[in-house]
Formats: C-alpha cells, sequence, structure tokens
C-alpha cells in the first residue's frame, strides 16, 4: 500500500513544523518540574529548576541549585515561574470536542469515514481543551458502532496568538505528510441495534472479522500486485498491469493490520474486553482498551496481551457514579490501580462531553483517591498517553528533542485548588489564566458557550 | 474487594448492630459546625450522640463524654451532607425502564405525581452518596415538562421510604425553556406558551383554592374526612389543582428550572404575579439576575458545578456559587439530573469545585450542609452539628474538598451507615 489520499490534504497546509517554531530559546525558571520519564528510567520531581526551550523543542531540564541564581543564556526569554508547577503537556486518548459528526446509520462498519473531515476549529470546546492544561488530544467519532471511523491525533496549535483556523494547522502529520490518527471501534451492548447493525454480541464479532477478512484479502492483492510491478522488466509490461481496485474503507483497515493504526476500542464488560484482545490477537493488530468499566476483574488477562503486544493498555475514564447502562454497573474508581498493579499501562481520557476538558486533572486525581500511585496517574495523563496513541518519541514528557509542550500550574496537579495558569504548544503560549479573554474559557460565563454541540450519531443510552 | 455487593452486605451488617444503640461520640481534629457565624472549626472537637440525637459538640476537653459509648473519630468532622436537589431513587443506577421513575411525559401538567410513590430507598445509589457523606437528599421528578411532579426529602437510609422520610412534598417542580418543549404538535412548543399554560393553570389553582377555603369556612364544624368525602361526591376533588394550590398557598414552594437570564426572569414574573414561594433550580445564568434574586427573596438551588455547559446552560461558569455569595442569595448547590452520566452526581464533589473557584470553604461547606436544609424548610432537623439536631455526621480522612481525601464514615440518626474508604 503506497497510495495515501491523505497526503493530499496534508499538502495543502500551510503551517509546517519548521514555520511554526520560535526561533528565539525561552527559559522556565524556578518552578517544581515533573518531567515524567520515560520507560524503565527514573525521573523524580525536581524541586526547583529550569525547562529551556528553543525552536519547539526542549533543549534541557535540570535543577537549580539552592540558594543559586539561574543565570539564562543571552537573549533567552525568561518566564519567572517561582512557585508554579510545570509538568508536560497532557494527552487525552479520547475527546468528541469540536462540534464533530463520523459514521452515520447506514452502516456498522464504515473504516473509510474520516472524523478530520467533520472537525469545526471555531468549536468553542478547544478553547476548554487549553484551559485544562492539554495539549494534544485524539478526537474520535462518538459511539454506536462497531467501527466508526478514522480518528484525528490533534496538538493545539496557535498562531499569532489565535487559535488555528483549519483542521490542518492541528493535525498531527506523519513524516509523508499524511495525517495522523487512529481507528474507533465499539463492542457489548453500545452497537447492538437493529440491522444492519449486529443484534448480539456474536453477530458483532463475525461481522467485525469479516471486515477484517476482507481486509487481508484486499491487502494481499495489493501486495501481490506491487510485486509483479517490482518484477516487470520493462515499463511496458508495467503498464499492462491492472492495479486492483480501489477501497477507501480497505485501506483504513489494511493500515490497523500494518499496525499504522492503531485501535481505540469502547469496551466496558470483561467478556467484552476479552473478545476485544481475541480478535486482536487473530488479526495481529495493537489496540488501546477505552472506558474499561470491568478491567478490574480481568487484570492478570490484559496485562498478558500487553506483553504480547497486542493491548498498548487501557485509558479509563472516571465517571463520578456507577451505571449509566447494565455494563458499567460495576465501574469503580479503583480500576486504574488495580491495573497499575497487575503491570498494565494505564491512561486516561476525558471522552468530552461526559468529561470537561477542563477538569481532566480531576480524572487522574480521583484514580489515586481509589489507589493508583501518584506516579501512576501523572504518567496516565502524559506519557502513557502518548504511548497509546504511538506519539511517544514526540510528546509525553519533558525530555531533550521533545516538543515543548508545557503546562504551568499554581500548586500541585492533584489538588482541586490548583488552576492550570499557562498552557504552551511548542514553545508558543496557548493560554493565559490572566488573560480575560482565556479565563472566561477557563470559568465559564457569559459568550463561553460552545457554537457547536457534540454530534453522536445513533448514540443510545442502552 | 471489589464487588460492591459484598460492601452492601457489609453495610447491612454495620446496620444492624448498631440498630440497638444509637449512642455515638464523635471526635475530630476540626469539627465543623456550620451553626453559624464564620463557621469556623472547633479544633479538636467533639460531638455526642444520644438516642439518635445530637446532645452536645464543643471542644474535647471541655464536653463531658458519657461512659461506655463507642467512639469514633477522623480528621475532619462535618454535619452529614444535604443534598438540595436531585433524582437519586427515583432515577435509578441501570437508566433503564426497570428503575427510571424520574420523568412522566404523557402530558405537561402534572404537579399531582408524588415522589413517595416512585422513591427506591434500596436503589444502589443511595448506597453511593451515603458513601461520600451525604445524609440527606431532596429527591423526585426530574425537570423535563413543565410542571413534572413532587419531590421529597429523605436520609439516604432506611428500608422504606416511610424510614427514610424527612418531609414530604418539599417542592413542586416546573421547568422553563427548551428542557420542557413537548415536541411534535403538544404543547407547550415556545417559551411563550409555557407562561401561557402556568398562568392558566394557576388561574384554575386560584379559583380551586378559593372554593376550598369557602368550603372549608361553611363547613367549620365538619371533621375534615366527612369534608373531603363531600367533596368527593360532589366530583369536585382535583388532586392536580390541589397541589398547586397549596403552592399558591404558600405550604409547598414552586421550584422553577430555568437556565438562561431570560427563563429566570420568567419565573420571577410568575412569582411576582401570584405570590407562590419561588426556588430557583439550575440558574446557569444565575449570575446575571443575582440583585434581582436577592432583592425577591428567591432562594437558588443551583446547578452541579461540573454541569454540561451545552444548550440552554452553556454560559454556565464555576464561579456563579461565589457571585451569588457576594450578592447575599441563599443557594445550595445539587446533584441535579442526567440522563445519561453520571447517574448521580456528588454534592461534595460540585461544591468542592465551587470551593476551588471563589467561594470559601466554610461557604462551600454551608452549600451543602445548612444552607441546603433551609432552602428544603428542615433546618431544624439537620445541616449542622447542634444539640436537638439529628445525629447525622460525616467524617473525612482531612480536606473532605480535596480530590484524593475520603469519606471514612456516615453517621445517620446516631447509626454507622458507612465506614471504610471513599
Amino acid at each position: 500500500m503506497k497510495i495515501h489520499l491523505c497526503s493530499v490534504l496534508a499538502g495543502l497546509a500551510l503551517a509546517s513544523a519548521a514555520a511554526l517554531a520560535q526561533e528565539k530559546s525561552t527559559a522556565f525558571v524556578g518552578a517544581r518540574i515533573i518531567p515524567i520519564a520515560s520507560a524503565g528510567k527514573a525521573s523524580p520531581e525536581i524541586e526547583r529548576g529550569v525547562v529551556l526551550v528553543k525552536d519547539g523543542k526542549i533543549v534541557s531540564i535540570a535543577a537549580i541549585e539552592k540558594d543559586v541564581e539561574y543565570k539564562a543564556p543571552d537573549g533567552t526569554t525568561v518566564i519567572d515561574c517561582t512557585g508554579k508547577w510545570i509538568m508536560p503537556g497532557i494527552v487525552d486518548t479520547h475527546s468528541h470536542v469540536g462540534g464533530i459528526g463520523g459514521a452515520d446509520n447506514s452502516a456498522t462498519i464504515q473504516p473509510s469515514v474520516r472524523i478530520s473531515d467533520s472537525l469545526n476549529p471555531f468549536d468553542s470546546g478547544y478553547r476548554r481543551v487549553v484551559a485544562g492544561g492539554l495539549t494534544t488530544i485524539n478526537v474520535m467519532a462518538g459511539s454506536g458502532h462497531l467501527l466508526s471511523g478514522q480518528t484525528v491525533y490533534l496538538k493545539m496549535r496557535m498562531f499569532d496568538g489565535e487559535p488555528a483556523s483549519r483542521m490542518e494547522e492541528l493535525a498531527y502529520k506523519d513524516e509523508r505528510g499524511n495525517l495522523m490518527g487512529g481507528m474507533k471501534m465499539a463492542n457489548g451492548t453500545n452497537s447492538l441495534r437493529e440491522p444492519p447493525f449486529s443484534g448480539t454480541r456474536g453477530k458483532s464479532a463475525a461481522m467485525v472479522r469479516e471486515a477484517y477478512i476482507k481486509a487481508q484479502e484486499y491487502q494481499k492483492k495489493w501486495k501481490d500486485y506491487d510485486a509483479k510491478v517490482a518484477a516487470a522488466k520493462t515499463d511496458e509490461e508495467k503498464a499492462k498491469l491492472k492495479p486492483p481496485a480501489r477501497d477507501l474503507g480497505m485501506d483504513g483497515l489494511v493500515e490497523v493490520l500494518e499496525g499504522k493504526r492503531i485501535v481505540h476500542h469502547h469496551t466496558h464488560r470483561a467478556d467484552d474486553i476479552a473478545t476485544v484482545i481475541r480478535i486482536a490477537r487473530e488479526f495481529g493488530y495493537k489496540v488501546v482498551l477505552h472506558h474499561t468499566s470491568e478491567a478490574w476483574k480481568i487484570p492478570e488477562e490484559i496485562a498478558q496481551a500487553q506483553k504480547d503486544g497486542v493491548v498498548l493498555g487501557c485509558s479509563i475514564i472516571q465517571i463520578d457514579s456507577p451505571g449509566g447502562k447494565l455494563e458499567a454497573a460495576e465501574k469503580t474508581f479503583a480500576t486504574g490501580g488495580v491495573l497499575e498493579r497487575a503491570g498494565v499501562r494505564v491512561g486516561h481520557h476525558t471522552d468530552d462531553w461526559i468529561n470537561d476538558s477542563r477538569l481532566f486533572l480531576r480524572c487522574a486525581a480521583i484514580g489515586v483517591r481509589a489507589g493508583m500511585t501518584r506516579e501512576g496517574a501523572l504518567r496516565g495523563l502524559t506519557l502513557s498517553g502518548a504511548e497509546m496513541l504511538g506519539l511517544e518519541k514526540q510528546i509525553g514528557s519533558l525530555e531533550a528533542g521533545k516538543d515543548a509542550d508545557i503546562v504551568i500550574l499554581s500548586g500541585d496537579p492533584f489538588s482541586v485548588y490548583s488552576h492550570v495558569e499557562q498552557t504552551w504548544v511548542e514553545g508558543r503560549k496557548v493560554f493565559d489564566r490572566t488573560n480575560a479573554k482565556d479565563k472566561l474559557h477557563a470559568t465559564g460565563g457569559f459568550g463561553a458557550g460552545r457554537d457547536q454541540e457534540p454530534y453522536f450519531c445513533c448514540f443510545e443510552n442502552n | 474487594m471489589m464487588d460492591s455487593r459484598i460492601g452492601a452486605v457489609i453495610g447491612l451488617v454495620l446496620c444492624a448492630g448498631a440498630a440497638l444503640a444509637q449512642d455515638l461520640v464523635i471526635k475530630g481534629k476540626k469539627v465543623y459546625t456550620m451553626s453559624g457565624g464564620t463557621n469556623a472549626p472547633i479544633v479538636d472537637g467533639v460531638v455526642v450522640v444520644k438516642d439518635g440525637k445530637i446532645v452536645s459538640v464543643g471542644k474535647a476537653t471541655e464536653v463531658k463524654l458519657p461512659d461506655g459509648v463507642k467512639v469514633i473519630e477522623a480528621s475532619v468532622v462535618t454535619p452529614g451532607l444535604v443534598d438540595v436537589r436531585g433524582t437519586v431513587g427515583v432515577s435509578g443506577l441501570f437508566n433503564s425502564k426497570q428503575d427510571s421513575d424520574q420523568l412522566e411525559r404523557s402530558t405537561a401538567i402534572q404537579p399531582e405525581l408524588r415522589a413517595i410513590d416512585a422513591y427506591n430507598p434500596q436503589d444502589r445509589l443511595v448506597e453511593w452518596v451515603r458513601s461520600f457523606g451525604i445524609t440527606t437528599m431532596n429527591t423526585g421528578n426530574a425537570p423535563g415538562e413543565l410542571i413534572s411532579g413532587q419531590t421529597l426529602v429523605v436520609k439516604t437510609s432506611g428500608n422504606t421510604v416511610d424510614e427514610a422520610l424527612v418531609k414530604n412534598p418539599s417542592l413542586v417542580v416546573a421547568t422553563l425553556g427548551p428542557d420542557s418543549f413537548a415536541g411534535g404538535s403538544r404543547a407547550p412548543g415556545t417559551r411563550g406558551k409555557q407562561m401561557a399554560m402556568l398562568r392558566e393553570e394557576l388561574i384554575r389553582a386560584q379559583e380551586y383554592a378559593a372554593k376550598r377555603s369557602r368550603g372549608t369556612k361553611a363547613e367549620n364544624a365538619d371533621e375534615a374526612d366527612e369534608k373531603s368525602e363531600k367533596q368527593e361526591k360532589a366530583g369536585d376533588r382535583n388532586l392536580r389543582l390541589e397541589m398547586l394550590a397549596d403552592v399558591l398557598d404558600g405550604k409547598v414552594p414552586l421550584a422553577i428550572t430555568a437556565n438562561r437570564s431570560q427563563d429566570i426572569e420568567s419565573a420571577l414574573r410568575l412569582a411576582k404575579e401570584f405570590k407562590f414561594k419561588l426556588v430557583l433550580d439550575m440558574g446557569a445564568e444565575a449570575y446575571l439576575e443575582a440583585d434581582r434574586l436577592k432583592e425577591a427573596g428567591v432562594p437558588v438551588m443551583l446547578h452541579p458545578s461540573m454541569y454540561r455547559a451545552v444548550g440552554d446552560s452553556e454560559n454556565q461558569s464555576f464561579e456563579t456559587a461565589a457571585a451569588l455569595r457576594k450578592a447575599g442569595v441563599l443557594f445550595a448547590i445539587q446533584s441535579g439530573y442526567e440522563s445519561y452520566v453520571p447517574k448521580t452526581r456528588v454534592v461534595l464533589f460540585e461544591a468542592a469545585i465551587a470551593a476551588a473557584n471563589g467561594l470559601k470553604f466554610e461557604e462551600a461547606l454551608a452549600s451543602i450542609t445548612i444552607d441546603a436544609a433551609k432552602i428544603l424548610g428542615v433546618e431544624r432537623r439537620v445541616g449542622s452539628l447542634e444539640a436537638g439536631k439529628d445525629g447525622d455526621v460525616a467524617l473525612y480522612d482531612g480536606d473532605p474538598f480535596e480530590y484524593t481525601s475520603h469519606c471514612v464514615g456516615t453517621v445517620i440518626d446516631g447509626r454507622v451507615v458507612n465506614s471504610g474508604t471513599h
């Protein structure tokens, strides 16, 4: 598969990473720093330190010795962060912000639908995202389908003090310039409906298997064709070869099979989680388990699937009471802690508008309330989320060379009394609580209204 | 460990064990009595409960402790929390037809729907909110029809509604704005029509109240039973108008759910016209109306701080509670109703957000204790730790509003109904 329609879109984008970057360096001086460690590395909080940033990237993180005054390199803009806390830009693995509309009523498996074609960059929900300290979000279609389309990973960029006005300016792009994202799937009662949707769990699994088998066949056709093209000795011979018919949905599924597109899977009940793992094993794709109300019942199974490279982890949601549907009746605040102790990678998500992006830190803090470690919960908001999106080399921790995505807080991120004071993306400030307009979005108030409500096709309460 | 059913069994055992004795001593490093003034805490305080009622509150060094009474203690002790408005027990955990009795949609005006006929004290959400320290709640019919019915005040314990009951009915509840538009060709379909329908119904209730009052005067000597029997025979007893006549007589307040400023104005206009006791429900834009609410003496059952800012509540603010406090408006923060999730919010968590957005700690705590009790007219029994009041107490292992603190005990009528770490 060498054809990428997305690259056409990407080619239209004006903003390249280089154009975004600032040229002067900036030093964030004096804050308590939560760097977040890469896997296997220790990275304790720095009591008082400096984060140096240049060209949109982190240059260094260092502690400032007691009673020593930090001297910034010449020409550096110094941001005094004395008494503040700094952590990496927060990563939300599951959001619905942007007045989006994905798959419709016509079918239960719609891999050709791209959420990127439906989002409204002007939606005031994005202002709340940065007010919460979120710098990277995975925007997905709503639920109600077995497969509701391609998701898009967004970076909350601003240009000249104004929010990005085009989707292409927000989206992450790969080295070829293609938009980056995953594939949204769901099982359990969420996707059970009248035909053409599935009516039972058995039928759901059968329909998913059939779709991926079709994708394997499609993949083979293209591989055979590519092999023949490669083997062709003359241009004339090449020209005679007829390529298989393009199928955009199959293209999407093949990207899943080839590990280029991570599956983000809504799933609640323990046996439904097991089914997700079973099918992912069968077809060899990578999956992040989302919501996972009953993951606490089968932590060892999930940990094993993670060891086997099938599951990238659990992205959990905190809801202030259990229930809402039968399969979430045994949901508990303790899930994060149980999974963490079993060795499962744990991330968090807002599911915004289910949880408000401005209160995302609270979701992780509630996990700590019920037994998650503080370190694990902080990692769940940052690096673990990045790993679940396949962006861990670029974001998720304060390490030299990574994007300068930074949150400045008034205090401990897990205290209700702390506020996000500033949010920075690629070395540029995208939120400042002292700015009246930003404050309006941070607290709400007259004029803060969203200009569009989220659109959940086919979403039912059962 | 994880199975909440096991928790429920333990809870029952605790109930059974404690049922015999309703005497208890509760010690706290900080005891917030919420009995007035600055509401500053008693440091190293103690609450003594006898026969289910508080008999003394004060510094541990100054209060004489009874002998042989069970003692429990915690870092922070507060009155049992009061949720001023929710639907717990009427709407259930499963959100299914079997446990969703919060909204009857057959017609727009049904004040005769009584919460007492639908409240299920066994719903798991009751135990859920209780585990965070909520001991009293106003629950019942949800917003969503022009007049959807009544609410009642219950304790979050008791095996039957009668055991749980504190006050019935507590409110009649009405909704303005698109949330109670009926849809299709059914009325109401506009704001103007909503007000016209309410006026017409209240005028009928005025006539009914006048007739009822004439009847009472004429038959003053008669027994009450006989009187109602005569009314029934005459075929003129009307439960719907009877309830609204009680509203017009000031016996039961009318709570009107209104989010937009213009709908709050409409509610104030209607209350002035018909002279009923108005309680504003939700009030997403109440910060625009604070002075007029103060002037009219209308209390507010404020929306949950974390209520979603969509539709008519798009301009909701975390700072509304602080704005109402500044204007001197009596308010309490509610758990509210969600058609999806969370099936209930927890007022402890909602007040915490207000405390982080301009409200002082004690003010935020008042909004889920004594001020909630005042709005519901149950402040003689609950809402503060004072001699003579019910022995309802919540215990925490730190600042109750911090995300990472826990409720470590809930006491109702002197019985420990929840322990553990929540």
